[in-house]
């Protein structure tokens, strides 16, 4: 089975956030890049988990510059046998997935996961557009994930619930948190994801139909009000007349 | 020209974060002198479509999209934005937003903003639009450059708001004939819960500080007085304490209500992201060192076994009194 995982490159959940150049840019400096853990704990993992149990060759895939290859070793440390870098500034959801979808389509894949939603800008987009251009089907939100004789059987979150589906291969899917534990790489790994294959690939033609402007902090809350707990009227009464939340 | 929101049903009705859509896209219609048309999959009683601003309601036809399959939906969609002549399109952002948007925006090629948080602000040709980024931490303005646009938005980031209007209700039939998605349906668990999670106008939540899935009681009692969804943090989860549907958080559900309470959470980083955007937040922790306090409008230091059943007290008597 060869199987494609998109990862991103994405400041670490504790990072403190700010802007830079007019609050038009991410301030990068000294964050801690990781990639994004959708996109390791669940989608990563849980394809490792079915090439160990059945052979075949896990592929990791990554739209941006030179600066991510920290982060793309990581993931052959974890166990992926090699890696694709599109040379390329990743800042719209459809451009990345031009670029991944340029790459893939002539290579076989029988399965391309991503994350369900990269930890910075939440956009839940990649895969279901992949999916759109390489023209095939698309399961998001997976939770569990089993392949038999060429077909796919996937749990996967919608409205209020769960859905099993059934799915030959090949397809596109999104990870969520179910998927597989996450795993650290060992100092073996760690060596050998030094030597295995980094391809760096030109970026194709692209378009770019979207931009930020700029950023701003959210609000932060203003201080906490305090309640005696021997009176939680208290509360009910300032959730009525203060917060109007009741 | 016209704007074009995708609306769903649940239990019958037209769902809140549907109508909270249908709102946004209307305001979006006047903005650019043109009107809105909702489209809809299935039988429902669809006036409260009109009421929230849409001129037009076109009922999906075709028996491949009674799944909701995403692909056959986006060919559905695409249909209806040609017969539309939309340049506009808006989801919410949910389950069926996240994964039939972005595939409808590759296939028209419009830019797309997914978890849209505030008004479009157009002037001219440009045309932009906020979203939270980095979970939730800041807030980005994207700027649309292509000629369609496909916008998700954030569900609760507006108040429903219902007027007198109707719209002109037609059946719309689909050709789906040259689509044949390969993925089959073979089982769908639904959650027993009354209230749908990420629609919830109010949650309580609680986490490990209640010590086990048996005194899950009282949180369900309050919820219930208040008329509010329960959810739980990510070791409740885990531990299997409740199903992993009520868990909120960066892995879990992220939600937004007007009040959100905490009970027995100590408020990790990973759980504050699915829920900072919630309008009001109240914590009660037994640690007053808990971090949530830091996040909260409101806060009891206190056990919550001593607490919790004097809000719930407190609950049924301003009830009585209210009504």
């Amino acid at each position: 089975m060869k199987i494609l995982v998109c990862i991103s490159n994405v400041p670490d959940t504790t990072t403190k956030i700010s802007f830079v150049n007019n609050d038009t840019a991410f301030n990068t400096a000294g964050v801690q890049f990781v990639i994004n853990p959708y996109d390791e704990w669940y989608a990563l993992v849980r394809a490792l988990e079915l090439k160990e149990a059945q052979g075949g060759n896990v592929t990791i895939i990554h739209v941006g510059g030179a600066d991510s290859e920290a982060t793309i070793r990581k993931g052959l440390a974890i166990g992926a046998d090699d890696a694709v870098r599109i040379d390329s500034d990743p800042n719209d959801a459809f451009a990345v997935a031009e670029q991944i979808a340029a790459y893939a389509k002539d290579k076989g894949f029988d399965l391309i996961m991503a994350g369900k939603e990269t930890i910075n800008y939440n956009g839940s987009m990649v895969g279901a557009m992949l999916a759109e251009l390489l023209n095939l089907p698309f399961v998001s939100m997976a939770t569990k994930l089993d392949v038999a004789s060429n077909v796919a059987t996937i749990e996967h979150d919608i409205d209020g619930g769960v859905e099993v589906v059934e799915c030959p291969l090949p397809l596109v899917l999104s990870a969520n948190k179910g998927m597989a534990e996450a795993r650290i790489p060992n100092m073996r790994g760690i060596m050998a994801a030094r030597t295995k294959p980094l391809q760096v690939v030109a970026a194709a033609a692209a378009d770019k139909l979207t931009s930020i402007s700029n950023y701003t902090l959210a609000k932060g809350r203003t201080d906490c009000k305090f309640i005696d707990a021997a009176h939680p009227e208290k509360l009910i009464e300032l959730l009525h007349t203060e917060a109007k939340a009741i | 020209m016209s704007v074009l929101i995708y609306t769903e049903i649940a239990k019958g009705k037209v769902k809140k974060s549907s109508l909270e859509a249908v709102n946004y896209g209307s305001r979006i219609a006047a903005q650019l002198n043109t009107t809105a048309t909702a489209v809809i999959v299935g039988d429902a009683d669809v006036t409260d479509l009109g009421k929230a601003g849409a001129k037009k309601v076109l009922k999906l036809k075709n028996d491949k999209l009674k799944d909701l399959n995403g692909q056959y939906l986006t060919s559905a969609i695409e249909q209806a934005v040609t017969a539309e002549s939309a340049d506009v399109v808006i989801f919410p952002f949910d389950f069926t937003g996240k994964e039939v948007a972005p595939r409808l925006a590759a296939r028209l090629k419009a830019g797309i903003v997914a978890g849209a948080v505030d008004n479009p602000v157009i002037s001219g040709d440009s045309f932009s639009v906020k979203k939270n980024v980095f979970s939730g931490k800041a807030i980005a303005n994207y700027t649309l450059h292509s000629a369609k646009k496909v916008i998700s938005l954030l569900p609760n980031s507006f108040p429903v708001e219902l007027k007198d209007g109707s719209a002109e209700v037609v059946d719309f039939a689909v050709n789906l004939d040259a689509v044949n998605s390969p993925i089959k349906v073979k089982e769908v668990k639904k959650a027993t819960t009354e209230l749908n999670l990420p629609d919830a106008e109010l949650v309580v939540s609680a986490g490990r500080g209640l010590k086990g899935p048996e005194n899950w009681g009282m949180i369900e009692e309050l919820a219930k007085e208040l008329g509010a969804a329960t959810a739980c943090s990510r070791p409740v989860a885990d531990m299997h304490w409740r199903d992993h549907h009520e868990h909120v958080g960066q892995t879990g559900v992220a939600i937004r209500p007007n009040l959100y309470i905490a009970i027995g959470i100590s408020g990790a980083i990973q759980h504050l992201a699915g829920v900072n955007g919630s309008k009001t937040i109240v914590v009660i922790n037994s640690d007053k060192e808990a971090p949530f306090f830091k996040s909260a409008d409101y806060g009891i230091v206190g056990d919550a076994f001593e607490v919790v059943p004097k809000l719930i007290a407190a609950v049924k008597n301003f009830k009585a009194n209210h009504n």
